[in-house]
C-alpha cells in the first residue's frame, strides 16, 4: 500500500475508535458550544462577533494540542506505540493518522461552532475572508498538533497527562484574547502573549471574522504560528518516546 | 539456506554502571524453537528487545535474518512477529479490526480467519478488545504478531499469568506454529515450558549464558542423572553403602549408574527381606539442573 493510502486507512481506524467512546466524542463537541452559550449569557449577542472566532480558536487548540498530547501519552504508556514500532508501518504514517484525525475533528468543530454562531446569534459568515481563514486554520492545526506531540514527550506518565496539558495551555488561552480581552493588560503581559502562538491565531481569526476579505492575508500572524510549528516538530523529534514510562 | 535465523556474538548491554548483559553468544537455526531461560532480572528481556530492535546494544555483533536489528529497517520488520511482555492494542477496536489493521502493514499477510483460528480467537472476532479477559488479550497479541505471516517469531514470557489450562492451550498453538516451519525465539522463567516447547535452550543468569543445548543435553551434562526413590517397611534400615538420603519417610539415591545401583538395591531387598515400597526411578528434571546452574551463579 502507498504511504497516502496507509495514512488514510489509519485515519479510518482512529475515527472508528474515536466514535466508540461516545462520552468523549460528545463532550469534544459539546464543550465549545457550552462556552458559547455561557459567553452569550454573560456578554450578550453583540459580543458574538468576538466570541465566535474565539471559540473556534479554543476548539482547534483543544482538538489538536490537548487531544493529541493526552491520547499519545496514554497510547505510549499502554504499550500501543511500542507495539506499532515493531511492525513495518513507518512511524510517520502512524503519527500522521493520529494528526490527520485530530485535524479532521478540529475542522468539523470549526464548522459546527461557526454555524452555531450564525444560526443562534446572527454572526455574519465572512465569506470573503474564507480562503485566508482556511490557510490560518491549516497552519494553526498543524502547529498545535506538532506541539502536542512534543509535549507528550515531556509528560512522565499517563496519569500526569491532564495536569501537564492543562497547565501548559489554559494560562496561554487566558492571555491570548480568547477568553478575556487583552486591552487592559499590562504591557509586559501583552508582550509575552505576542511571543506565543495562540495570540496570533486568535487575532488573525478575529480580524478575518470582523473584516472579511478586507483583512487580507495575515502574514505576520501566520509567520509566528509557523515558527512555533517548527519548534513543535523539532521538540517532537527530540523528546518523543515510543517506550512506556512510569 | 545455511544462514542462521539469529546470531549473536559478544553481545553486551549496560544501563549506566549496571551491566545487564555481559557478553552473550547465541545461534538459532531456521525452523528451530529456541528458549532463553532464566530468572527475573537475568537479562532475558534486554536480550530479546535488542533482537527485536527495541533497544540499542552497547557492544557485540547481532544478526537477525541477515539484518542488524539496530538499524530499524522495514525489510526486517516485514519478516518478524513480536509478542511483547505487555499487551498494547487499541481497546476500542474489535479483535478482527485490530488484526486486519496490522495485516495491512505487511506485504504478504496471512489470511485473517486463519490467524483467528490459529490463536483460538475466531469466536471473539467481533468483540471489542476492551471487553476481553487478560488471557484473551494475550491471544490477540499473538494474533497481531502472526498477522504478517512472519518467518521468525519473538515471544517474551508468553504465558506469564496464565492458568494451567490456558498455558497448555498456548503451548499447542506454538507447537502448531513450529510445525508450519516458523523459527520461534521465546523467553521464559518456566522450566517446564522450555522443556515442552524448545528444540534447544540456553540458561541465562546474571547477564551470561551458563549452559545451552537441548533439554536432554543439559540434564545429561550434570552427573548423577538418575534418581531412585522408595520407602521401606518400619524398622528396616538401609545400609550406608548406598549413599542414600533420608527424606521424611522416603529414601532417595542419586546415581549415574542406574543399572548397577538398582541391581544392588533389589538384591539387598530380596535378602533382607524388605519390600521397596512405591519404588520410583526418574531422570533428574530440567528444573533441578536449572536451579543448580542459576544458584551457582548467584553465589559467585
Amino acid at each position: 500500500m502507498s504511504g497516502l493510502r496507509l495514512t488514510l486507512r489509519q485515519i479510518g481506524y482512529e475515527n472508528r475508535a474515536f466514535w466508540r467512546n461516545p462520552a468523549a466524542a460528545f463532550f469534544t463537541f459539546a464543550f465549545p458550544l457550552l462556552f458559547m452559550a455561557i459567553f452569550n449569557v454573560l456578554f450578550g449577542e453583540r459580543a458574538a462577533g468576538f466570541f465566535t472566532p474565539a471559540i473556534i480558536v479554543f476548539g482547534v487548540v483543544t482538538a489538536t494540542y490537548t487531544n493529541l498530547a493526552m491520547m499519545v501519552t496514554i497510547a505510549r504508556d499502554a504499550g500501543v506505540l511500542k507495539r506499532i514500532r515493531g511492525t513495518p508501518l513507518p512511524a510517520w504514517i502512524y503519527l500522521g493518522g493520529k494528526i490527520g484525525h485530530s485535524v479532521a475533528i478540529a475542522f468539523l468543530l470549526v464548522v459546527i461552532v461557526a454555524a452555531f454562531g450564525t444560526l443562534a446569534y446572527g454572526v455574519d459568515v465572512p465569506w470573503g475572508g474564507l480562503p485566508a481563514m482556511l490557510l490560518v486554520l491549516v497552519v494553526a492545526a498543524a502547529t498545535f498538533s506538532a506541539l502536542g506531540l512534543a509535549v507528550s514527550g515531556l509528560i512522565p506518565n499517563a496519569d500526569a497527562a491532564p495536569a501537564v496539558v492543562n497547565a501548559t495551555i489554559l494560562p496561554v488561552l487566558f492571555i491570548s484574547n480568547v477568553f478575556v480581552q487583552m486591552e487592559a493588560a499590562p504591557r509586559w503581559l501583552d508582550t509575552v502573549s505576542h511571543l506565543l502562538p495562540v495570540r496570533h491565531f486568535a487575532d488573525a481569526m478575529m480580524e478575518l471574522y470582523a473584516s472579511g476579505a478586507a483583512a487580507g492575508v495575515p502574514w505576520t500572524e501566520l509567520g509566528v504560528i509557523a515558527l512555533w510549528g517548527v519548534i513543535g516538530v523539532v521538540g517532537a523529534l527530540r523528546f518523543f518516546s515510543w517506550e512506556p514510562r512510569g | 539456506m545455511n544462514e542462521p535465523a539469529i546470531e549473536l556474538r559478544g553481545l553486551r548491554k549496560s544501563y549506566g554502571p549496571l551491566e545487564a548483559v555481559r557478553g552473550i553468544d547465541l545461534r538459532v537455526e531456521r525452523g528451530e524453537v529456541f528458549a532463553l531461560l532464566g530468572p527475573n532480572g537475568a537479562g532475558k528481556t534486554t536480550t530479546v528487545e535488542i533482537l527485536e530492535g527495541h533497544r540499542r546494544r552497547t557492544a557485540g555483533d547481532v544478526s537477525v535474518l541477515g539484518h542488524d536489528p539496530g538499524r530499524n529497517e522495514r525489510a526486517l520488520k516485514e519478516r518478524v512477529g513480536i509478542v511483547l511482555q505487555q499487551t498494547g492494542v487499541d481497546e476500542y477496536l474489535t479483535v478482527r479490526e485490530v488484526v486486519e489493521m496490522v495485516a495491512g502493514y505487511y506485504p504478504r499477510p496471512r489470511d485473517i480467519d486463519e490467524v483467528l483460528d490459529l490463536t483460538g480467537m475466531a469466536d471473539q472476532a467481533s468483540q471489542r478488545v476492551k471487553k476481553l479477559s487478560g488471557g484473551q488479550k494475550r491471544r490477540v497479541d499473538l494474533a497481531v504478531a502472526l498477522a504478517g505471516d512472519p518467518e521468525l517469531l519473538f515471544l517474551d514470557e508468553p504465558t506469564t499469568g496464565f492458568d494451567p489450562s490456558a498455558r497448555r492451550q498456548a503451548w499447542e498453538t506454538l507447537r502448531g506454529l513450529a510445525r508450519l516451519g516458523k523459527t520461534i525465539f521465546l523467553t521464559t522463567h518456566f522450566m517446564d515450558e522450555a522443556q515442552a516447547l524448545a528444540d534447544r535452550l540456553a540458561v541465562i543468569a546474571n547477564g551470561t549464558i551458563v549452559a545451552s543445548g537441548s533439554a536432554d543435553e543439559l540434564i545429561g551434562a550434570v552427573n548423577a542423572t538418575t534418581r531412585i526413590r522408595f520407602r521401606l517397611p518400619e524398622a528396616v534400615e538401609l545400609p550406608d553403602t548406598f549413599g542414600a538420603r533420608r527424606e521424611v519417610s522416603a529414601w532417595e539415591i542419586e546415581t549415574d549408574e542406574p543399572t548397577r545401583t538398582l541391581h544392588e538395591l533389589t538384591e539387598w531387598a530380596l535378602g533382607a527381606p524388605a519390600e521397596l515400597i512405591d519404588l520410583e526411578v526418574s531422570r533428574r528434571s530440567l528444573e533441578d539442573v536449572y536451579l543448580e546452574l542459576t544458584a551457582a551463579v548467584a553465589e559467585a
